[in-house]
């Protein structure tokens, strides 16, 4: 008898669907927070200090730093939401459930990370309004930004995913997120331009992973980018390529999912 | 008929190296109710895991209805529910979100119908927008249950379904298992309760240490071990058996204050009414009498006694 190929549509769509529901019980927490949190950065840093500082590559500093507040948002919101996604059933035990499914992992992960990346998004999206109606915005290549932004939000929802298989307890789900994340990103020129780094620093920084993302998102709203637009899509392709390969070699081996 | 299931030469090893399984042969026909008796790990769980997929099993193979669990897992899994022993929800959701999503899951179109139906069936309808964290423990069993039956299987894993359950929801679920057979539909239960199994069971399968130890019709096991036990409390204690007796199968307790007569209750000819006149007969006088059954949990024991 040959093994059946059909896709499970109906599994993926379930999870992805009840993975949204549960980012609806949370509507406040999920989409206000952000919203405030955004909005007191232009005015602490657009508004009060921003004032001070001139123009950031012929751009406002309040509408310079909007590329890298976005990043910053999809960065941390597209990690949380895939690492809770898989690691919560794993806690509760209701992935007895997914691993007894006629759900091929390919599957899974479309599920889980769509649904994480989605969230991630619309989160983007209400952070880009809010700051349109603070400073002046423009976007010179909107094809370019809508591919970053979904480039990345699935890039780290992934990540997130290989974070919530590996954590053990919520201090191992917190812990990436809060001492390797947020200071890469603070790092990264959410900020600053590269440019305005020393040289030995500049140089540091570019070892740095999000330098590429947001320095491509960058140039997508405003023309101008602290490295080139090939280097940050290819390294945003890699990313993805690596998480992939690590999400394959977790569910052949089924390591930390059944024993 | 093929057998429903079929597992052949399983064997589970954990990284701990505890041999969970011991190379487990077993079939289970189409439509049947089987009870896996055994004690606490002896291997049920992990049995039940290699079958649905929860554990990854070291070697062995296992078909379901002629699919392969690992290579054609799709066709294997979509024909099975599974009811965990330990209850896992999202506490969150409604019950019926909670049955629509395994539905989905295991790749049925939606069917409201068919989740009211079920739903009223396990007497879960009136709670049915109910948030679960607001449940009671056996209503939220009930929800498991739900949800292994959401996609209609063809077989049904009842890990442990009454431990720990009220007399009411137990008869509930004894129900609901015929009905389930009635439909045709292949149960496996794993139960610490002997009288669970003889309830339902068709067919009982004891394993112990990882070892597949005896499986049999029940009615057959009852007819083979299940044999009947007269004993007489003696007016004066015997120190042997008369040697008129020689030939009975007998036995003297308690120093001879007893004496015990094991026989065939299903047999033509028991024996008893030809013993007591024989006693008679040879002037043995006993004040009382007592019979007893052998129940499954005296040959489950004795099974496991003698394999330890």
């Amino acid at each position: 008898m040959r093994p059946s190929r059909a896709v499970n549509l109906n599994g993926v769509w379930s999870i992805y669907r009840s993975e949204l529901q549960r980012t609806q019980r949370t509507i406040l927490q999920s989409v206000a927070t952000p919203v405030i949190t955004t909005a007191l950065y232009f005015v602490v840093f657009g508004a009060a200090i921003g004032g001070r500082i001139s123009l950031v590559s012929g751009v406002s500093y309040g509408a310079f730093i909007v590329p890298g507040l976005m990043m910053l948002s999809l960065l941390t919101q597209s990690i949380s939401n895939a690492s809770i996604g898989i690691y919560f059933p794993k806690f509760t035990g209701q992935i007895y459930e997914l691993l007894s499914a006629p759900l091929s992992s390919t599957e899974a992960i479309c599920a889980y990370v769509g649904a994480a990346a989605t969230k991630s998004i619309g989160i983007g999206l209400v952070i880009l309004i809010t700051a349109a109606l603070l400073v002046p915005v423009r976007i010179e290549h909107p094809f370019w930004m809508a591919a970053f932004l979904a480039l990345t939000a699935i890039a780290f929802s992934l990540f997130g995913f290989i974070i919530g298989v590996w954590a053990k307890n919520f201090e191992q789900l917190a812990v990436i997120p809060a001492l390797v994340v947020t200071p890469l990103t603070f790092l990264g020129g959410a900020f600053y331009s590269i440019d305005m780094l020393p040289p030995f620093w500049r140089g540091v920084s570019l070892f740095n992973p999000v330098v590429y993302l947001i320095s491509g998102f960058r140039w997508s709203f405003y023309g101008q980018g602290d490295v080139s637009v090939a280097a940050s899509l290819g390294f945003t392709a890699l990313f993805i390529a690596i998480c992939l390969a690590i999400l394959t070699w977790i569910f052949r081996t089924g390591w930390r999912l059944k024993p | 008929m093929s057998p429903m299931i079929s597992i052949a030469a399983v064997t589970k090893r954990y990284k701990s190296g505890l041999i969970a399984l011991d190379s487990v042969d077993l079939d289970i026909a189409r439509g049947e109710i089987f009870a896996l008796l055994g004690p606490n790990g002896a291997g049920k769980t992990t049995l039940i895991g290699v079958v649905c997929g929860t554990v990854s099993m070291t070697s062995g193979r296992v078909l379901i209805d002629g699919h392969d669990v690992v290579h054609d897992f799709r066709a294997a899994r979509r024909i099975v529910g599974l009811v965990p022993q330990e209850i896992a929800l999202d506490i969150f959701t409604t019950v019926r979100k909670a049955a629509t999503f395994s539905r989905g899951l295991f790749g049925r179109p939606p069917n409201p119908a068919f989740i009211e139906q079920l739903l009223r069936d396990l007497s879960l309808w009136d709670k049915r927008d109910t948030k679960i964290v607001e449940l009671s423990g056996g209503m939220k069993r009930r929800v498991m249950i739900a949800k292994a039956l959401s996609h209609e299987p063809d077989v049904l894993f009842l890990d442990e379904p009454t431990a720990g359950v009220d007399v009411n929801l137990r008869r509930d679920m004894w129900t609901l298992v015929r009905r389930l057979r009635g439909q045709g539909v292949t149960v496996i239960l794993t139960t610490h309760y002997i009288e669970e199994a003889e309830e339902m069971a068709d067919r009982v399968g004891v394993i112990n240490n990882g070892r597949i130890v005896l499986v049999d019709e029940k009615a057959a096991l009852m007819r083979k071990l299940g044999k009947r036990r007269l004993t007489l409390a003696l007016q004066k204690p015997l120190p042997e058996l008369p040697k008129e007796l020689a030939g009975w199968p007998l036995e003297l307790e308690d120093e001879g204050h007893r004496l015990s007569y094991r026989f065939d209750a299903s047999a033509e000819d028991t024996g008893v009414p030809t013993l007591l006149r024989r006693l008679n007969e040879i002037g043995v006088d006993f004040k009382d009498l007592d019979t007893s059954t052998t129940t499954l949990e005296d040959i489950f024991v004795d099974l496991v006694g003698r394999a330890a």
